[in-house]
């Protein structure tokens, strides 16, 4: 039996294997007399096999929890929760620091911390303490029960300051921040190479939990969440993905 | 009603999906998030079937809607993600880091649609149903896409990583 030559259609959904199995076999015997279409049906299926070979290892990885979180329905975070949490946050984005926020982010992307009042308090606070040469805490490492003591006490909250020494970063210490309806803290670590994080806690959110978060503010990324109606937020300077691997140290650290 | 455990169990391919999509691990990871979280709330809408073909729906307008806009207002970052993806593929043979350098390059309709039928395996009727878009669209866009995709890969020179600037 002799076929007329397939439309291309018929070759594509010949090298995806979507066709019937009969149709499948004429077409076969049709490419095994015209060796040049052959080569290049052959070279969709090489491009497809290329494609599992270099994605498929993401298969292979853990899944973030924050993406099995969202998947078992814990509390996403909607637009409309985070303008929630607007109205509960206030902050020292106030007066002084609001000016700071206006004057350097006037064309504010629909992603930016700008937008998200927690990621945007733990951004300011990052970029106004952590370069802060003589005075970057109030209270330093060298006296870290008595400052977790004090900071829990203020927030009314266990103040935990996670062992980031596996990653490269020790506690140099804390401060507390002063918001419009509440008080936040603030953790600063640094590795050796003099590169700060700090980590922020507030006690000023109605939400119950939120799934990993990310924004960015004037070159501070932080990734933030929520959990058992405080907010956290890691914020610094260095790449996003780096940022995440000690971001999912904290929260880890953080929920044993 | 969606079965959690069925959704986690569709975790990680959404992730190879978006982060063959993407270039980029992190942003894959916030698609996949906010595409988990819109099919929970449109649980109620869902009719039963292909639920992969039904999330990767909704991973495609999730997609449109905020990845492209952001894209546009990114601009130079662009090519930070494609540094990331390099680098995630640095353990892999040149060949595989040039298969990604030149997705990444293609346009993303021509990228989705690679994805859907090589990748994700969809029969072609479901995927005009994912990109809301007629069959015959799919096979012409898919043609092109395979054509665009084998151009990038002879005419892209097998760049050694030792000149890549960082």
């Amino acid at each position: 039996m002799t076929m007329k030559q397939p439309d291309n259609t018929l070759l594509h959904a010949f090298a995806d294997g979507q066709l019937e199995a009969a149709e499948h076999t004429n077409v076969a015997q049709w490419l095994a007399t015209h060796p040049e279409t052959a080569a290049e049906v052959a070279g969709w299926q090489a491009q497809s096999a290329a494609m599992h070979g270099a994605y498929d290892p993401t298969l292979d990885e853990p899944v973030p929890a924050r993406l099995l979180t969202a998947a078992r329905g814990g509390a996403p975070a909607s637009n409309g929760s985070r303008w929630g949490m607007a109205a509960a946050i206030g902050w020292l984005a106030i007066g002084l620091v609001g000016g700071f926020i206006a004057g350097r982010n006037t064309d504010t992307a629909p992603t930016t911390a700008a937008q998200i009042p927690l990621a945007r308090q733990a951004a300011v606070a990052h970029a106004v303490y952590a370069p802060e040469v003589r005075h970057p805490v109030e209270v330093g490492a060298d006296q870290r029960d008595h400052l977790l003591g004090w900071l829990s006490k203020r927030l009314g909250h266990p103040i935990v300051a996670p062992a980031l020494e596996p990653l490269g970063y020790q506690l140099v210490g804390g401060r507390l921040l002063s918001g419009e309806s509440g008080p936040g803290a603030l953790l600063m670590y640094e590795d050796a190479s003099g590169e700060r994080l700090t980590l922020f806690v507030s006690a000023d959110t109605d939400e119950n939990a939120t799934a990993f978060r990310f924004a960015e503010h004037d070159k501070v990324n932080v990734f933030y969440w929520v959990d058992a109606g405080y907010g956290y937020a890691l914020s610094g300077t260095l790449p996003r993905e780096r940022l995440l691997t000690v971001a999912t140290s904290v929260y880890r650290a953080l929920n044993p | 009603m969606i079965d959690a455990e069925a959704l986690v169990a569709e975790l990680p391919r959404l992730r190879r999906y978006g982060r063959a999509l993407l270039g980029d691990v992190a942003r894959a990871d916030d698609l996949v998030q906010d595409t988990i979280e819109r099919a929970l709330r449109k649980a109620a809408h869902w009719q039963g079937g292909n639920l992969r073909a039904w999330l990767l729906t909704l991973m495609h307008n999730v997609f449109v809607n905020q990845v492209r806009r952001n894209d546009a207002l990114r601009g130079a970052s662009e090519a930070d993600a494609v540094e990331l993806a390099m680098r995630d593929a640095s353990s892999d043979g040149l060949g595989l880091r040039d298969l990604d350098r030149a997705m990444q390059a293609l346009s993303a309709d021509h990228r989705e649609i690679l994805l859907l039928v090589g990748l994700e395996n969809l029969r072609y009727e479901e995927i005009a149903g994912v990109l809301d878009v007629p069959i015959g669209t799919v096979m012409s866009r898919l043609s092109r896409a395979r054509t665009q995709l084998k151009a990038q890969l002879e005419g892209s020179p097998a760049r050694p990583a030792l000149t890549r600037v960082k």
